[in-house]
This record gives C-alpha cells, sequence and structure tokens, in this order.
C-alpha cells in the first residue's frame, strides 16, 4: 500500500502547502514503511517538480496535459482514483486548501474512505489513524479515528512542519484514461500575480478600522514590505472597500496561519480571530489598552499606530540592514 | 427548475465554546442556534435567482440533516422566502452520513441547483458539499463567489489562487459558496413569518450508511500565556524580541 499526496502549483511552481503535505506523508510512511508517491497536475518542468524528491517523495506521478487546465473537482477526483488503484494506495494527503477541499471529500465518497479535514498536527496514532483537527473556528480541536481501510487526509497550510529527507527522483509522465475536460468551463481568467499569498505567507501584517481610511495604508504596505509579508485586513475594511476582500481574514474571510501575524487598529472580534488563532505569534498594536486583541497577542504595544508603526519600519529596517 | 439549499443549524458564531465532562459533546445550555452563516447567504442569492429568473426557476427548497430541535432553524428559512424544506430525522454528527442523507432528497425530487456552504461554523469540515456531488455523480463547483443567471445560463466565480476565475457550467451541479454570493442575509419579514407557519416540512427517516470514521473527544486550546507589554517608544526591544525570542524574523 502507498501514501498518495496531491501537489497544487501556481505561476509554475509548486506551492509550499505541497512539501508540507508531502513531510506530512513521510511522517505517516515513516511508521507504517508505505511508500510515498506525489501527484503533480500542471505544466512543471522536470527540475521543479525534483524538489519534491527533496522533501522524500520517491515517485512523482505528473500530468502535464493541457486538457487538465479546468480544473474540474469530478474530473480530478476520477485522475485520483486512477492513480491510487495504479499505485495501489490507501492515503491520500491534501492540502486544506481551495483545491484540496473541492477534491479530497469527494475522492473520500468515490473510494469509500474515511475523511479528515482541517487538520493541524501529525497522527497521534497510526493504526488506526488517528489525528487532531481544528474545529469550531479554532476555538477548539477534535481528535477523529479513521475507521475505513482508506484514509483522505487535508492539512492545514503552515501547520505542520517541512522537513528534508531527500531521495533520488523518479517522475513518471501519466497519461491518464479519464478525460480532464469536464463539465466546469472557465471562461475567463483574472489572477494577480506576484503578490505573496496571503494563505501561504510566513509573516503577515493585518490593518483594521483603527487606521481610519483607505488611504493610510501606505505605512502597512510599507511595514509588509519591510517584513516580505502578505497584508490582510478585518472585515469592515474591505466592506468598506479600503482593501481588496482578497485580504479579508476571519471567519467570513481566508483564514491563516502564519509564524507572525502583525494587527493594527483591529480590535480582535472572535469573528476576526477565528482566522488568525492558528498563527504562531501574534503581535498587536492598538491605542485601547482594554481592546481584546491583547487577550490573544503575544506581544502588544499600546498606542497611537500612525506613531508606531513608522518607528517599528525604522527599527526593522536598522534590524536588516 | 428547482434549487435546493444545504442548511446547517449551528451555534451562534459568539457561543463561549464548552464541552461536557467527558470532552465528548458541546454543551448546548444556552446555546442560540442558528442558520450556518454561508448557508443564510446561499438561501438569500438563491431567492433572488428565482425571483430574476421570469419562471425558470419555479421553487427554492431548504434541507437540513439533524432532529426535531433543528425545526426552528428551518421555519426561520421558510420565514426568509424558501418554498419548502426536507428534513432527514437524524443526528447530524457526520458529512459522510449528512450527504449521503441530501443525496437521496436530491435524487427522489430532481433538484438541479444545489447550494451548500464552504463550511459549518461548528464543524468546519468542508466537507458536506462536495461529498454530495460525488454521492450524485454530477459537478460541483468550489469558493464560489458569485452567481449570475443570464438568459437561464448559470455563470459563476471561483476563487483561485490571488484571483478569480468566470465559470460557465450545465445542470444539475452542487456549488458550494463563500464571501461575495451576496452581501447581507434577508431578514424574515412580518408576512414571512405568518407564511412559514403554513408551508411544508417534509420529514423523512435516514437511509443506512457505513461508518467510516469515528470522532474522539474535543480539547480546547491551552492557555495563552499573558501578553507581553512592549514601550511604544521603543519598537527596537520588539523586533529584538521577534528576532531573539519568538525567532520568527
Ligand atoms: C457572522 C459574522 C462574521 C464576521 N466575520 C468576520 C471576519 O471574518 N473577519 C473580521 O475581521 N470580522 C468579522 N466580523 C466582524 C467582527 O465582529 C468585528 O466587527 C470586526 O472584526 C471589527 O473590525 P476592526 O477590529 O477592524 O474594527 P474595530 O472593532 O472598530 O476596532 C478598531 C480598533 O482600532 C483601534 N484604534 C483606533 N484608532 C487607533 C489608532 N490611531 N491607533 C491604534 N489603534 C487604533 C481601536 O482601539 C479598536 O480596537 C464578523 C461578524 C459577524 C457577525
Ligand atoms: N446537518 C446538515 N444538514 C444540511 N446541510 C448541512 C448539514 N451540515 C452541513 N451542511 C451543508 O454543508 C456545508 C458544509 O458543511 P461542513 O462540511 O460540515 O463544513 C454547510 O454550509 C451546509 O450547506
Amino acid at each position: 500500500m502507498s501514501i498518495i499526496v496531491f501537489t497544487e502549483n501556481r505561476g509554475g511552481k509548486l506551492k509550499k502547502s505541497s512539501f508540507e503535505a508531502i513531510s506530512y506523508a513521510m511522517n505517516i510512511a515513516e511508521n507504517t514503511s508505505k511508500p510515498v508517491v506525489a501527484v503533480s497536475v500542471g505544466e512543471l518542468g522536470d527540475d521543479e517538480l525534483s524538489a519534491l524528491a527533496k522533501y522524500g517523495a520517491a515517485k512523482i506521478v505528473s500530468v502535464n496535459d493541457p486538457a487538465w487546465k479546468s480544473n474540474d473537482s469530478q474530473a480530478y477526483t476520477k485522475l485520483m482514483a486512477e492513480i491510487a488503484e495504479k499505485e495501489n494506495a490507501d492515503t491520500f494527503i491534501f492540502s486544506h486548501s481551495n483545491e484540496g477541499k473541492a477534491i479530497a471529500p469527494r475522492l473520500a465518497v468515490k473510494l469509500k474512505a474515511g475523511l479528515i479535514t482541517n487538520i493541524t498536527g501529525v497522527p497521534a496514532n497510526f493504526s488506526p489513524l488517528t489525528i487532531k483537527r481544528k474545529t469550531y473556528n479554532g476555538s477548539a480541536f477534535q481528535l477523529m479515528k479513521i475507521k475505513a481501510d482508506k484514509a483522505v487526509l487535508t492539512i492545514n497550510p503552515n501547520s505542520c512542519d517541512v522537513v528534508e529527507k531527500p531521495v533520488d527522483v523518479n517522475i513518471e509522465k501519466f497519461s491518464p484514461s479519464v478525460a480532464g475536460d469536464g463539465a466546469t468551463k472557465v471562461e475567463n481568467v483574472d489572477v494577480v500575480t506576484g503578490k505573496i499569498l496571503l494563505t501561504e505567507a510566513p509573516i503577515v501584517v493585518s490593518g483594521g478600522r483603527g487606521l481610519k481610511s483607505g488611504d493610510n495604508w501606505g505605512m502597512i504596505e510599507q511595514l509588509g514590505e519591510v517584513l516580505g509579508a502578505g497584508l490582510a485586513c478585518s472585515r469592515p475594511v474591505s466592506d468598506e472597500g479600503w482593501r481588496s476582500h482578497e485580504e479579508h481574514v476571519g471567519q467570513t474571510g481566508k483564514i491563516i496561519a502564519p509564524d507572525l501575524y502583525i494587527a493594527v487598529g483591529i480590535s480582535g472580534a472572535i469573528q476576526h480571530i477565528g482566522g488568525v488563532s492558528g498563527a504562531k505569534v501574534l503581535v498587536a498594536i492598538d491605542k485601547d489598552k482594554e481592546a481584546p486583541i491583547f487577550k490573544y497577542a503575544d506581544y502588544g504595544i499600546i498606542g497611537d499606530a500612525f506613531e508606531v508603526v513608522p518607528r517599528l519600519i525604522e527599527s526593522l529596517q536598522k534590524f536588516k540592514a | 427548475m428547482k434549487i435546493l439549499v444545504c442548511l446547517g443549524n449551528v451555534p451562534d458564531t459568539t457561543t463561549k465554546i464548552r464541552f461536557d465532562g467527558e470532552m465528548k459533546n458541546l454543551a448546548t445550555e444556552g446555546v442560540q442556534w442558528v442558520i450556518n452563516p454561508w448557508d443564510e447567504l446561499a438561501l438569500t442569492r438563491a431567492l433572488e435567482i428565482k425571483e430574476g429568473s421570469g419562471g425558470k426557476i419555479e421553487k427554492v427548497s431548504v434541507v437540513n440533516v439533524g432532529k426535531a430541535d433543528a425545526e426552528p432553524t428551518i421555519r426561520k428559512a421558510l420565514a426568509i422566502g424558501a418554498d419548502d424544506a426536507y428534513r432527514i430525522d437524524a443526528d447530524p454528527s457526520d458529512a459522510y452520513f449528512i450527504a449521503a442523507q441530501i443525496a437521496e432528497v436530491v435524487k427522489n425530487n430532481n433538484f438541479e441547483i444545489i447550494f451548500a456552504g464552504k463550511e459549518s461554523s461548528d464543524f468546519n469540515g468542508s466537507a458536506v458539499g462536495s461529498m454530495l456531488a460525488e454521492f450524485l455523480d454530477i459537478p460541483s463547483v468550489s469558493a464560489v463567489s458569485a452567481f449570475d443567471f443570464p438568459d437561464g445560463k448559470v455563470v459563476l466565480k471561483r476563487d483561485i489562487d490571488g484571483g478569480k476565475e468566470t465559470i460557465g457550467i450545465d445542470t444539475p451541479f452542487v456549488t458550494i459558496v463563500q464571501k461575495g454570493i451576496s452581501i447581507n442575509p434577508r431578514i424574515p419579514a412580518m408576512r414571512g413569518i405568518m407564511m412559514a407557519r403554513t408551508k411544508p416540512i417534509n420529514v423523512s427517516q435516514p437511509v443506512a450508511v457505513d461508518t467510516l470514521v469515528e470522532y474522539e473527544t474535543f480539547e480546547l486550546p491551552e492557555a495563552k500565556a499573558e501578553c507581553k507589554m512592549v514601550d511604544p517608544e521603543n519598537t527596537d526591544a520588539l523586533v529584538d524580541l521577534l528576532h531573539n525570542e519568538a525567532k520568527v524574523i
């Protein structure tokens, strides 16, 4: 039996979450003696694919075919089932990303596998597979156990370690017998490229209503730039149109788990915290010492953002120099 | 054409999460139950589409897998404007089970467009909508932030990394919706509340389904250490802490 990892790519590059998924699979592999097979769908060169072997994927099944562009979850499920049979797989690892969430539950039904989503840590037990997942918007965790002979798992980005375990690479070009052009017809794509993906960013700088207006975001962008960070905001900020909806984090926006989250002028409502409680370190800058955000923060500065942020940028520039 | 909206019954988003002594079940005392926020927005959009469809959409129904205590939530959906409701009388504890039950309702009543939410705000599984589509062997589109129905043709917008895709799709299909699908949920009006009393809730018994996962105990996150306060005049100290103590920069 083998373990299959579904990898994801963007702009010709593998996503960091794919390496996390490989590392997750390697952890199971070492405890169950099953080989790890990575699946890649997309136009990736062998050099890029080889990066997967650095984390332990000894075999890579690559579907590099323009017919597989539309990202139809029904077709992808059939593809994964076909590869599962070929590789004799019983464990399937996805990222808990838009793509992973679209395919993994379908695959679980198709293969009659037990499904555990929203995973935040390595297995507590390998036989039967027992894993901790996030629930109640980060207010709690839940242990789940697989009862079926097969398991499908989705791992939260930025919540499990990436470990280097280099192996020799074996890339197999695969032509599936199932059709890739499914029922979903992509008519138009509108992508803002070049930006740091919020869900993958190790550092995120975020602004709230305390900043008063979208015109005041220059210093947030600058703070983001010195840190190489992704940018986020609270819901009212995106509702007001101060910032794009892409940046909205929280229960109703994106859910992120960076190493460092810096909240500026954000009060820390429970629905906001629901999107960022996975952050390893939370810094809050707010002028109100009673703001609930300080209950969740590791480091806090009570002060006027318009004075503190420029000063912090200077300190960081000094530190980076 | 008929639309079905999946309706989760969940604790209000501000509920303080606590569990019973064995950490097996949510302590439900004093909990307010509401329509899962995504499903409320899905229902709002489904009704708008029906109203603008010039009769092409005949009806919008809602479905819930739940015990009788979910009926106030279902009645609220009827008061908002759903035409009728289906309730499968069972404990909604497992996504695979829930999806299998909803699949029966779809098959027996020929729904062609099915809405599910991105995730339930209690279980956070992000699973039921996609599982349902696989049970029915029909397409599903996830991360949908806009649903338009010009001239009876479906056009969806789906979020992808750093952008959006416009997608055309033929019925039947499942759409799994998130932020943007509609902005504010519709609120029941007095007339709607009166009418909801006479709208039918069709209750049926669940079909048997295998158990593929088991739910063990819940855990609460560790209590957070006290927040370390840094002097606003001394941002160098914060940089030092982030570098040397937290090791994140
Ligand atoms: C169902 C539901 C879902 C929701 N989902 C989300 C979600 O996903 N994400 C989300 O963010 N919210 C969400 N909300 C909204 C949430 O409840 C809060 O209203 C929102 O998070 C508040 O945003 P804020 O912190 O930016 O603004 P505020 O609460 O207004 O806080 C502004 C903060 O800025 C501080 N401030 C003001 N001036 C300065 C200054 N000069 N310098 C420093 N600090 C200053 C203030 O002291 C205050 O603490 C949701 C609400 C509901 C009901
Ligand atoms: N008990 C239920 N009855 C009907 N629909 C449900 C139920 N539970 C979940 N759903 C639907 O599935 C979506 C995703 O739920 P989940 O997979 O639990 O995150 C929800 O937004 C609902 O649309």
